[in-house]
C-alpha cells in the first residue's frame, strides 16, 4: 500500500486518495483536433521507472497533488502542490 | 505417569504443575500447560498424526513450528470444525478435540493407502494427462472423485463466532523489529533506548528465537526480557506473525491471543496493520530437509526440532535417535539429547571430519563421517537406518527409533524479498542471502546469512546502530550484557539428495518427490517457477520453508547448472494461511460498509416504506412491506392524476461560487450556462473527454456569480472530485470555489396536476402562479415558516416542484406539505415510482447513463453547445459523424401490452440470432395497458416503428416488441408547463 506525503496534510494511506492520472499531459488547445484529444485522453507512456501523477486526497484536504512516483518499485520521489506545478493548463473556457 | 512417557524432564515453556486432558482421535491422553498439540503428542508416544495429501501415507510431527507440513489436524469446538491447525503452534487447553485429517475409516487403517501402492502411476502432471478425455467427465466425475481423496481439512460450515472473535488493530511505530531472537531482541533494545518508537513482532509465544534452544543462553535472554519489559518505547508483540510485507513501511501481522474457553467472546485472532517508518528484518534461518528415501516416515524429524521439543517441552522424540547432519549448528541437538540422559545415538556426517564431531567423539558417540543414510528400515515406523560411504557401496544396518536430520539452514527470506530484496547465493551456509536497499528495509542476523547466534546478536546491535543513525539519534548507552560467544565451526557440506529406492519427498505437505521434479524437467518445466506449479512443490500452506531450496537443488543437479542460477520461486503474501475472518475483521453482514440514511428515514419507515440501497444511501422503494407493482402503480397514478411528494434529498448537490463560476460551467457541460438567467434552472449534461456522457442533472442560478449544481445520486462523488480536477489541474486560472453542500439541504420533489395548490397552502411571501414562476423558474421561498429554495423542474413530467430545505428542518417541512395536500389525497411515492414516472417520460438515467452513451445516442446531441469549448467537445463531434450502428435510446412497447419487458433483455430482427440492442429500464405503465420499456438499439432512431423480438433465456422468454419513440408519454411536454 502507498503512503503518500500530502504537501497539505502529511503522510496518509493510499485509500485517501483517488487516482488521477498522468500528470504531465496537457489539454490540447480547444482547435488542436481530433488526434491531439485522442492522444490526450487515450495515449499513456506507461513507463517501467517513473511517474508523475495526480492524486485528488478525497478523504483529506480535497486538494490535488503532483506525486513523482516509481512504478515498479513504488518509491516517492516527491509530492508537490498542484498550485506549485503551474501553469500546466492547455487552455480552459474560451 | 500423567505427563506422557517420553517426557523426560522440565520444559522451558510446560508448567509441570499444572496438567490437562485432551483427546486425539477420540483418545483421552494427558499433557501440561504450555504444551502444543505436538509436543503433547509427542509426550504421549503418538507419532502417526496423519496421513498424506496424495499417496495417503503415514505422517509423524516433522518440525517444531509454524514451518510444519505434516502435522495438521482439525480441532472440534462447540461451534463446529475448524480444519487445517497445525499441531505444532496450537497451544493445548484442557478438553482441546482434534482429529486426524485425510483417512478413512482410521488413521491407523486407511483405505486409500492403497495410493501409496498405486503411486507409481500416480507421477506429478498425472491428473492432467489422464483426465483429459470425455471433457464431461471432469467437472461430473474426475474431479468430485479426486477432491474426495486428496486434500487436507474439510471446512466447517461458517461459524459465527468466528467472525465475531477477530478485531483489527492499526499501529505506528518508528521501527518495526520483525523476529526477537538474539539479533531482533538486541536490535530492538538498542533503539528503544535510543527514545525510538519500537514494535519487536515474534511469532513464538515467547522472545528468544534462536537462543531458546541454547542453555548457555538462558541468563542473557532472561535479562533481555526483563529489559525490553521495562522500556517504555519498546512494544513486544509475541504470537504474532507478519503476514505481509506491503511496501511504504504497510505490515500486516496476524497475532494468536492465548485462548482459554470457555469465554467465547475473547479475542481469536487480531490483524494488526503495522505502519513503521523504518523495519529491521530479523526472520531468522529455517532448518531445511534432506531428500532420501523414506525421509517422511514418523519418527523422521529435523535435527532442530527435537532440540526444541527436549529444550521447550521436556520431550524426548525417541531413545535411540540417529543422526544426520551436514553442519556443525545441528550438533546443539546432539549434545543437549546427550546432556538429557540420550546416551544410546549415532551421528551421520556427511563431511570427512569437523570439530562437532570430534566433540561428539569424545562423549563416546559413534560419529559416521563422510556418510550418508541410504534409506531406512521399518514401514510405518523408523526401525532403523542404512548407512552408507558417499564413496563407497558398502553398507551397514543400525537400529534407531528416530532419525534426527539437518541438511543446514535457510534464510528467512520472504519478507525481504516481498519487499523486493535480491538473492546471493552465499556458500558459508549454502543458502540464498537477501540484500536490500536501505531505503526499503534493513535485514539482521541470520536472516541475512550471519552464522551463529552472539555473530547475529552483534549483527543486530550494527544494524540498530544504523536505523538510529537514519533517525538522527545518539547511539545511547547499553548495558553490559555477557554474550556467549560462538564455538568454533567447520564449514558445512550442502546435502541436498541421497537418490536410492523409494520416495525421497522434497515437499512433504504435497506429497512432492526428487524424482517428480526431474520429471517435470524432463517435460519442459525448467523453469523454479514452472517446476512448481506442475509439481505443487511449495505450494502447501508451509510454503515449503523447510523443503524447498532441496527442490531448487534436484532442478538444478537435473539442468546441470548450479543451483544459484536455477533461484526459487518468488514469496508473495501471506507467508503462513491468515482466516479470512481475520482479514475482514468487524466489516462483515451490515458493517461491511456504512449506510447513509435520509434525514426522513425514521418517517419514511413508520410510513411502511421498503428500503432499497443505491450506492451507500438507503431510499424508500415503495410505500408498503409487500413486494409487487401494485403498490408502485397505485403512487404513481397519484402523481400523474392528483398529486405526490417524494424525497430526492440523495442527489448531489454542488454550490459553484466565483467570479468565474458561469466560465466554468461552460465548461464542464456540454450546454451553456453563461446564458442563464438569475432566478432560472437548465438541464445540463456534462461529458467525459472522451464525448461520453459522464452525469446529468439541472443547476439553479442563484445569483451572478452562485450556482447550485445537482447530480444524480450514483455520480454525485465522482463530479465533484471531476470538478475540482478540472478546477486544480486544467483550468486553474479560474476564480471558482465548489462545495459540496449534499447533506446541507434535504430536497423533496411535489409533482402532480395540483402539486401547485399544495405549495400555495404553505408558502409565504412568492406567487407562485404559472406566470410568476413559469417552468424552470427558481425563488427563494419560506415554506411553514422555513427558508426554502424552490425550482420549479420535473423528473415525473407533470406540473413539478423541488424544494430544497436545511436538512435539518426536512420534517416540519415534509409534514406541513402532507397536511396542506391530504384533501388533495397526496401520497408520498418511492424510487419504484420515480423510475415508472421517468421511464414514460423517456427520461435517460443509471441504466441509460452507462458510461458508454454519448449525448447523441441519448437523443441530447443538440444541447452540445455549437461555439466555445467544453470537455468532451472535440471527441464528442468525432463521433458525431460517425454515428452509424451505434447504440441509441428507443422506447420499447410489447406487441401484446400484457407481456412483461424485463430489464436486460436483448432485442433481436426477427428471425435473426444476434441482438441488435438491449432493454436497459421497464414498467409497467399508469397512462397506457401494459408494459413501457427504454432500450439501447443500434441505429435506433431509424427502426421506428420496428418489430422486434425480445429475448430472456434466462426467464426462457420471448417477446415481439415495437419500437417506438423514448418520449412515451405526453411527448410535447405540455403538462410540466400548465
Amino acid at each position: 500500500m502507498l503512503r503518500i506525503p500530502c504537501p497539505w496534510c502529511g503522510i496518509r494511506d493510499e485509500v485517501e486518495f483517488r487516482y488521477r492520472g498522468d500528470a504531465l499531459i496537457t489539454r490540447p488547445s480547444p482547435d488542436a483536433g481530433v488526434e491531439a484529444f485522442t492522444a490526450y485522453v487515450y495515449g499513456r507512456a506507461n513507463p517501467n521507472g517513473w511517474h508523475t501523477e495526480w492524486w485528488l486526497h478525497v478523504s483529506g484536504c480535497r486538494k490535488l497533488i503532483r506525486v513523482t512516483r516509481h512504478t515498479f518499485t513504488h518509491e516517492i520521489l516527491r509530492a508537490e502542490t498542484a498550485e506549485s506545478c503551474r501553469p500546466l493548463s492547455g487552455g480552459a473556457a474560451s | 505417569m500423567t505427563r506422557g512417557p517420553a517426557r523426560i524432564g522440565l520444559g522451558l515453556l510446560t508448567d509441570s504443575a499444572q496438567s490437562v486432558r485432551f483427546s486425539f482421535d477420540g483418545r483421552w491422553m494427558p499433557g501440561l500447560a504450555g504444551d502444543t498439540l505436538a509436543s503433547a503428542l509427542l509426550a504421549n508416544g503418538q507419532r502417526l498424526i496423519a496421513r498424506s495429501f496424495k499417496y495417503h501415507r503415514p505422517r509423524g510431527i516433522f518440525t517444531c513450528g509454524p514451518e510444519e507440513p505434516c502435522g495438521l489436524v482439525d480441532v472440534l469446538t462447540p461451534g463446529g470444525r475448524e480444519p487445517n491447525q497445525l499441531a505444532t503452534t496450537l497451544l493445548l487447553h484442557d478438553g482441546l478435540h482434534a482429529e486426524s485429517q485425510n483417512r478413512w475409516p482410521s488413521l491407523r487403517v486407511d483405505a486409500l493407502s492403497v495410493m501409496n501402492r498405486l503411486s507409481g502411476l500416480l507421477p506429478a502432471g498425472f491428473y492432467y494427462k489422464t483426465f483429459m478425455r470425455p471433457s464431461w467427465a471432469w467437472e461430473r466425475l474426475y474431479e468430485p472423485l479426486i477432491r474426495r481423496a486428496a486434500g487436507l481439512g474439510r471446512v466447517g460450515p461458517s461459524k459465527e463466532e468466528h467472525a465475531l472473535s477477530v478485531e483489527t488493530v492499526h499501529q505506528h511505530t518508528d521501527v518495526l523489529v520483525v523476529g526477537a531472537g538474539p539479533a531482533g531482541m538486541t536490535a530492538a533494545y538498542r533503539l528503544g533506548r535510543s527514545g525510538l518508537r519500537v514494535v519487536l513482532v515474534e511469532q513464538d509465544v515467547v522472545l528468544g528465537g534462536g537462543s531458546l534452544l541454547d542453555s548457555r543462553w538462558t541468563p542473557w535472554r532472561e535479562h533481555m526480557c526483563t529489559l525490553l519489559d521495562n522500556s517504555p518505547s519498546v512494544r513486544c508483540l509475541p504470537r504474532t506473525t507478519v503476514v505481509g510485507a506491503y511496501g511504504h513501511g504497510v505490515f500486516a501481522a496476524l497475532e494468536t491471543p492465548e485462548r482459554k474457553p470457555p469465554n467465547r467472546t475473547m479475542i481469536r485472532e487480531r490483524l494488526r496493520i503495522i505502519r513503521a517508518r523504518e523495519v529491521i528484518l530479523a526472520t531468522g534461518a529455517t532448518e531445511r530437509l534432506i531428500a532420501f528415501p523414506g525421509n517422511d516416515i514418523p519418527g523422521v524429524m529435523l535435527a532442530g526440532a527435537a532440540q526444541g521439543y527436549l529444550r521447550r517441552y521436556g520431550v524426548a522424540v525417541g531413545r535411540e535417535p540417529l543422526f544426520f547432519l551436514t553442519s556443525d549448528e545441528a550438533y546443539g541437538a546432539v549434545f543437549d539429547l546427550h546432556a538429557a540422559g540420550i546416551h544410546r545415538m549415532a551421528v551421520v556426517d556427511i563431511r570427512a571430519e569437523s570439530l562437532a564431531a570430534e566433540r561428539a567423539r569424545a562423549l563416546g558417540l559413534d560419529v559416521y563421517s563422510g556418510c550418508v543414510v541410504n534409506s531406512l528400515v521399518g514401514r510405518n515406523t523408523v526401525q532403523g537406518v542404512r548407512i552408507a560411504g558417499i564413496r563407497s557401496a558398502r553398507q551397514v544396518e543400525r537400529a534407531a527409533d528416530c532419525v534426527l536430520m539437518s541438511g543446514g539452514y535457510s534464510p528467512n527470506v520472504s519478507l525481504a524479498r516481498q519487499l523486493g530484496a535480491d538473492l546471493h547465493w552465499q556458500d558459508d551456509t549454502a543458502g540464498f542471502v537477501p540484500t536490500l536497499g536501505a531505503a526499503r528495509g534493513r535485514i539482521a542476523g541470520a536472516a541475512r546469512g550471519v552464522i551463529g547466534l552472539a555473530a547475529s546478536a552483534r549483527d543486530g546491535d550494527s544494524i540498530a546502530l544504523q536505523v538510529a543513525t537514519a533517525f538522527e539519534r545518539a547511539a545511547a548507552p547499553m548495558a553490559e550484557i555477557s554474550i556467549p560467544a560462538d564455538a568454533p565451526r567447520s564449514q558445512c557440506l550442502p546435502l541436498w539428495e541421497v537418490r536410492g529406492r523409494g520416495k525421497a519427498f522434497v515437499d512433504l505437505q504435497n506429497d512432492v518427490t526428487a524424482d517428480d521434479i526431474r520429471l517435470a524437467h524432463r517435460e519442459g518445466y525448467e523453469h523454479i517457477e514452472h517446476t512448481k506449479r506442475y509439481t505443487t512443490h511449495g505450494m502447501g500452506t508451509d510454503q515449503g520453508r523447510i523443503g524447498g531450496l532441496v527442490g531448487s537443488a534436484v532442478l538444478a543437479q537435473a539442468r546441470g547448472v548450479p543451483v544459484a542460477a536455477v533461484g526459487q520461486p518468488t514469496p508473495r503474501p501471506f507467508v503462513q494461511p491468515v482466516p479470512l475472518a481475520a482479514l475482514a475483521g468487524a466489516e462483515i453482514q451490515g458493517r461491511l460498509k456504512p449506510k447513509r440514511r435520509l434525514a426522513l428515514h425514521d418517517w419514511h419507515e413508520s410510513a411502511g416504506a421498503s428500503f432499497v440501497a443505491t450506492g451507500l444511501w438507503l431510499r424508500p422503494l415503495v410505500y408498503a412491506r409487500e413486494p409487487g407493482w401494485e403498490a408502485v402503480l397505485r403512487e404513481a397514478r397519484a402523481v400523474r392524476s392528483s398529486v405526490g411528494i417524494t424525497d430526492v434529498s440523495t442527489l448531489g448537490k454542488i454550490d459553484v461560487q466565483g467570479p468565474d463560476a458561469a466560465r466554468f460551467l461552460d465548461f464542464v457541460y456540454a450546454n451553456t450556462f453563461s446564458t442563464l438567467p438569475v432566478g432560472k434552472a437548465r438541464y445540463g449534461i456534462m461529458l467525459r473527454e472522451d464525448g461520453m456522457v459522464l452525469d446529468d442533472g439541472t443547476t439553479a442560478r442563484l445569483s451572478p456569480e452562485h450556482f447550485v449544481v445537482t447530480t444524480t445520486t450514483m455520480n454525485s462523488a465522482a463530479v465533484l472530485e471531476h470538478l475540482e480536477f478540472c478546477l486544480q489541474a486544467v483550468c486553474p486560472e479560474l476564480d471558482v470555489l465548489c462545495t459540496d453542500v449534499g447533506d446541507q439541504w434535504a430536497q423533496f420533489a411535489i409533482a402532480g396536476p395540483r402539486a401547485r395548490e399544495v405549495l400555495g397552502a404553505v408558502i409565504t411571501g412568492l406567487d407562485i402562479s404559472n406566470d410568476a414562476l413559469p417552468f424552470m423558474a427558481t425563488a427563494s421561498a419560506t415554506i411553514a415558516g422555513i427558508p426554502a429554495r424552490l425550482f420549479r423542474i420535473s423528473f415525473s413530467g407533470e406540473l413539478g416542484y423541488e424544494l430544497a430545505v436545511p436538512a435539518r428542518e426536512s420534517l416540519a417541512v415534509w409534514t406541513a406539505l402532507l397536511e396542506a395536500g391530504r384533501r388533495l389525497g397526496i401520497v408520498p411515492y418511492g424510487l419504484d415510482a420515480l423510475n415508472t414516472l421517468r421511464i414514460e417520460k423517456g427520461h435517460a438515467a443509471a441504466p441509460e447513463l452507462n458510461g458508454t452513451t454519448s449525448a447523441d445516442d441519448l437523443g441530447l446531441g443538440h444541447l452540445l453547445k455549437r461555439h466555445g469549448d467544453f470537455i468532451g467537445r472535440t471527441l464528442a463531434q468525432a463521433r458525431g459523424s460517425s454515428t452509424q450502428g451505434r447504440l441509441q435510446l428507443v422506447g420499447v412497447r410489447p406487441l401484446n401490452g400484457a407481456q412483461q419487458l424485463r430489464n436486460g433483455m436483448q432485442l433481436m430482427v426477427p428471425g435473426t440470432q444476434t441482438p441488435v440492442g438491449f432493454i436497459t429500464s421497464s414498467t409497467p405503465s399508469v397512462v397506457t395497458e401494459g408494459w413501457l420499456g427504454l432500450a439501447l438499439v443500434s441505429a435506433g432512431r431509424d427502426r421506428m416503428g420496428q418489430h422486434l423480438i425480445g429475448a430472456s433465456p434466462l426467464h426462457d422468454q420471448t417477446t415481439p416488441v415495437e419500437i417506438v419513440r423514448p418520449q412515451m408519454f405526453d411527448p410535447e411536454n405540455a403538462r410540466v408547463r400548465r
